[in-house]
């Protein structure tokens, strides 16, 4: 394999050896194997949710719908609950985003200030969250004497700020030009308007980072709903709902639904089967429609975060 | 810290400099501002980060929720006593332990494989659209994930489908029904699920290594393997060690929703671990007390680890956590 290339070094495309030509064979098939695995199970899932409800049922569905029909969605829309889960879990992912963006920037500011006379104990104080924590219970009980259990709330105040964000916050403060917080000192300008009109704006690709990784987490969060508000039907959020529907058919996925549906709906326009697959699909597409056009973002943000020099 | 006169505008230069408890409540209020922008969130950290932990003393008492805290039966280390003669909790301990090795033997191996794999690739499309497309799975939450990985391996899934297809198997199987091989579909599921957003580190790490070096061995005659070899791995070895460090300090940490969302009656004795033993005693059968123990055991051997696995890197002059 390890044959030699000569190749004068102004003009490398052009001569690939055996050895290379093999292994570039080798290496597009696996990566191109990899795409199908990772694709496959949600392209399929996005058929079967096209797909006629009861046709589904035969099975056989795999990368196209056979009996194309927008009634599964109809029918998930239509639902109040899963329209009220919907809601909460939009409603959660802007506003905890948002506060979360916010709150963060602004402690990360502070600590990236070396004349901060606090700056070592706020640092402290966050990081040593990182090794120690009051664990389930005692978090439960807590959250309970506060009363924010039946209450929105509880999905944004106890995970406002979280140390990662607020690392990669800083370190990207830090590595700002220090003559541009500087010279607005020198202008005369607060820490407050420094803050907003100079800080903010210029950390725009970190913050869109932290936006990101905090609106999936927002959108993909069912344990605290679990825990918290299971209870209470109208703070629900659409991967609850999900969960439920998948706990509740557990192993299998076709076969044993369909008397389930048929005695359920009666009608059987849909099935579990068919329900599962809508919802899945619109508890992703949120997320697909916007990670690829921010990766740019959260690969440098990533990189800041993994391996800080 | 004396030129912070000139950064938050007061001119104190003539004065005398204040010592002490005296210096420190001026800065204070020299930097309010400040002040009002972190403190706040200091308060909020110790409410809902500190406080809990107050909630350790349940682990130590027979906890009666409707008793306040002076009127709790103290009984030491008898929860921790148990535990350790539970053959549930030593089987949870050996599923946390394995799942966690598994999770990062195989975390590590098929992220760097992936990684300089990429590398390699020199059309750039085909790169980025791999990669954008590797990414995927990491955004969907693990409800999502479960959901599809349950319909995959379901009996009339696609796995059986194909494997009875090329004659493989000769009926179908219950991939999830068997305990035995739960750690086995923990690990496809966490390597289907985060190969591609592991790499990022790693291509990070790739593209700083100095391109002169590969020309050199180029011109030495080095194949592609060669520079893999001597070249580009050595070039990650860094941030390779310094990941695996902070890894062995999650090592109690194998995650939660992948085995509660894939875990069933059948394969328990297999996917239980330990989130979902403190989950299932403290909320499913109120038994706060065993439930905290279990937790607080957690806590501290995951305290230990990730301070000597910090100290480790410290020591070993490789980049910290932070």
């Amino acid at each position: 394999m390890a044959e030699m290339t000569i190749e004068k070094p102004r003009r490398r495309r052009v001569r690939m050896s055996l050895g290379d030509r093999i292994f570039d064979a080798v290496n597009y098939t696996l990566l191109c194997l990899l795409m199908v695995v990772t694709l496959y199970p949600f392209l399929n899932t996005l058929a079967v949710s096209f797909n006629d409800a009861t046709d589904s049922l035969r099975g056989g569905i795999y990368l196209w719908p056979r009996k194309w029909t927008l009634e599964n969605y109809k029918f998930v829309f239509e639902e109040a609950t899963i329209f009220q889960a919907t809601l909460t879990s939009v409603l959660r992912t802007v506003i905890g985003t948002v506060l979360t963006v916010f709150c963060s920037a602004m402690v990360a500011y502070t600590i990236s200030r070396p004349e901060y006379v606090l700056r070592k104990f706020v640092t402290i104080a966050f990081i040593l969250t990182m090794y120690i924590n009051g664990g389930l219970i005692p978090t439960y009980l807590l959250i309970r004497d506060l009363g924010l259990i039946g209450s929105f709330w509880v999905y944004i105040w106890p995970g406002l700020i979280g140390v990662f964000n607020l690392i990669i916050i800083r370190s990207f403060i830090e590595n700002l030009p220090d003559n541009i917080l500087e010279s607005a000192k020198i202008d005369g300008a607060g820490e407050f308007r420094t803050f907003f009109s100079i800080v903010l704006p210029l950390c725009t690709p970190v913050l869109a980072t932290v936006a990101l990784f905090t609106g999936v987490w927002q959108w993909n969060s069912w344990f605290d709903v679990f825990l918290y508000n299971s209870s209470y039907e109208h703070l629900s959020t659409l991967q609850y709902e999900l969960q439920k529907i998948l706990q509740f058919s557990n192993a299998s996925t076709r076969s044993v639904d369909f008397t389930a549906a048929g005695a359920q709906q009666g009608l059987s326009q849909v099935t579990p089967y068919a329900i599962r697959a809508t919802m899945t699909i619109v508890a992703s597409v949120p997320i697909i429609m916007v990670y690829p056009f921010l990766q740019k973002y959260f690969v440098k943000g990533m990189m800041v975060g993994g391996v800080k020099e | 810290m004396d030129n912070n006169n000139v950064l938050t505008g007061v001119s104190v230069a003539a004065e005398k400099k204040p010592r002490g408890l005296k210096r420190f409540f001026k800065l204070l209020y020299q930097q309010r501002a400040l002040v009002l922008m972190s403190v706040p969130f200091v308060i909020w950290l110790f409410i809902f980060r500190y406080l809990p932990i107050w909630g350790w003393t349940i682990g130590f008492q027979n906890f009666k929720p409707a008793k306040s805290f002076w009127e709790q039966e103290w009984v030491g280390f008898y929860h921790f006593e148990f535990l350790f003669g539970d053959e549930r909790f030593l089987r949870v301990l050996r599923n946390t332990l394995v799942m966690s090795t598994i999770n990062l033997v195989l975390g590590f191996v098929t992220a760097i494989t992936l990684a300089l794999l990429l590398n390699e690739v020199r059309h750039l499309v085909f790169k980025r659209v791999v990669q954008t497309v590797s990414y995927l799975p990491h955004f969907l939450s693990w409800v999502v994930a479960a959901g599809i990985i349950r319909v995959t391996l379901a009996p009339d899934g696609i796995i059986n489908e194909l494997l009875m297809r090329l004659h493989l198997i000769d009926e179908e199987l219950l991939f999830l029904g068997i305990g035995e091989w739960f750690w086995g579909i923990y690990g496809a599921s966490i390597v289907w699920k985060d190969v591609g957003w592991n790499t990022i580190v790693y291509l990070a790490a790739i593209t700083m290594i100095d391109p002169t070096l590969y020309e050199a061995a180029e011109i030495d005659g080095a194949g592609r393997f060669r520079k893999i070899w001597h070249i580009t791995l050595p070039g990650i070895r860094p941030v390779i060690t310094v990941l695996l460090i902070m890894n062995i300090g999650y090592l109690l940490e194998s995650g939660f929703e992948p085995q509660y969302l894939l875990g069933n009656g059948m394969n328990m004795d297999y996917s239980e671990n330990l989130d979902i033993f403190v989950l299932k005693y403290g909320i499913n059968q109120f038994n706060y007390s065993l439930s905290v123990a279990a937790s607080i055991f957690k806590t501290v051997v995951s305290f230990i680890l990730l301070f000597a696995a910090n100290n480790l890197a410290k020591r070993m002059g490789e980049t910290r956590l932070y």
